[in-house]
């Protein structure tokens, strides 16, 4: 791709991620949001993280095949034990890379 | 919290972001050194990181620009990974919209996950009185500068990172760190569940569609049960459930 059409491309998604950052704060007043729709928000942050979180646990990286032998699934599950508890990132970041890295070594 | 003054209210909303920061480093090094392992230049990741500032999407886009993906195509993945800033935006601006411009834009530009987590709660219960707009700006901010910061620190390192480190896991574990404290009710509970599982079901989805659908499907369930609860209550008098509910 030419160094002018990737610029394009970043400038095209630059563009629009900002339009839709400021999208409501701009429109309030405006346009009404439903009521419903409000209700509906609080649920995206768990949503969205959970779907961001849980493929890239299950799937080794790189892959959309489930596999058995995946150290990420059982280092991932006690950083969620340890994130639960602690509600610590630095600990949940920590411990869980710690256990990868373990169960990676256990398992060859 | 009350603050004595706008300095105070931005420490503050440093101080509060802090924590994330760890989260963040490996997820930009990350993304500084498979931009540089494609051969982009440092001025073209780092106007990258600039536009963007939104790293899912920039991830997402790098690996489609690696598998040499339409730039159309490119464009409309990064923005479907984004759509959740219009819902973001939508929970922000019963509390942003009055401001000034100058606010609202650079409070847009750097809206980001951490800083929705962080103030989104507190935005709303109030409990920043009058100085909250320097709060949001000062967790808003840091998040900013350690973001670019850790891209270019990736983009210096290079490809010298070795690949058996797994730093990529850092970034679903981070997600993770934000995603578990949220989990106080049966209904967000149900929401995350439900988008997790429809996002490892629909993996093969093409143009990354699996994550939008994950998402809508895990704000459904969040409603329904949110609903069915409500149903419950009319019965049995639950005002703790309908205080953990906001």
């Amino acid at each position: 791709m030419s160094d002018l059409a990737l610029w394009g491309l970043f400038l095209a998604v630059g563009i629009g991620t900002f339009a839709m950052r400021l999208s409501f704060v701009e429109l309030y007043g405006k346009w009404q949001m439903p009521a419903f729709l409000e209700r509906a928000l609080r649920y995206v942050p768990a949503s969205v993280l959970a779907a961001l979180v849980l493929p890239a646990v299950v799937y080794p990286p790189g892959q959309s095949e489930w596999v058995l032998n995946n150290p990420q699934i059982p280092a991932a599950v006690i950083a969620a034990l340890v994130a639960w508890k602690t509600r610590s990132t630095l600990l949940t970041l920590g411990v869980g890379m710690g256990a990868l890295w373990a169960f990676k070594f256990l398992g060859g | 919290m009350r603050y004595r003054n706008a300095g105070h209210a931005f420490a503050h909303g440093v101080q509060t972001l802090l924590p994330l920061v760890p989260g963040v480093i490996p997820f930009g090094l990350v993304t500084g050194v498979m931009a540089t392992e494609m051969g982009m230049s440092p001025g073209t990741t780092m106007g990258m990181t600039l536009l963007f500032y939104s790293g899912s999407a920039q991830m997402v886009a790098l690996q489609l620009l690696h598998n040499a993906a339409l730039p159309l195509t490119v464009v409309v993945t990064a923005l479907i990974i984004n759509l959740r800033f219009i819902m973001y935006s939508a929970s922000l601006a019963p509390h942003l919209h009055k401001l000034p411009r100058r606010w609202t834009w650079s409070m847009s530009y750097l809206l980001s996950d951490q800083s929705y987590a962080l103030c989104s709660l507190k935005l709303s219960s109030g409990e920043l009185g009058v100085h909250a707009k320097y709060f949001y700006m000062g967790t808003a901010f840091a998040m900013w500068l350690a973001w670019q910061l850790s891209v270019l620190a990736g983009v210096i390192l290079g490809a010298r990172i070795p690949e058996t480190w797994s730093l990529g896991f850092a970034i679903p574990l981070s997600f993770l760190a934000l995603l578990i404290p949220n989990l106080r009710n049966a209904a967000t509970l149900g929401a995350a569940i439900v988008g997790g599982a429809i996002a490892i079901l629909a993996i093969k989805l093409p143009y990354n569609l699996g994550l939008v659908t994950a998402s809508i499907g895990g704000v459904v369930a969040g409603v329904l049960i949110e609903n069915l609860r409500r149903g419950e209550a009319g019965h049995v008098s639950a005002p703790a459930m309908e205080r953990d509910a906001q």
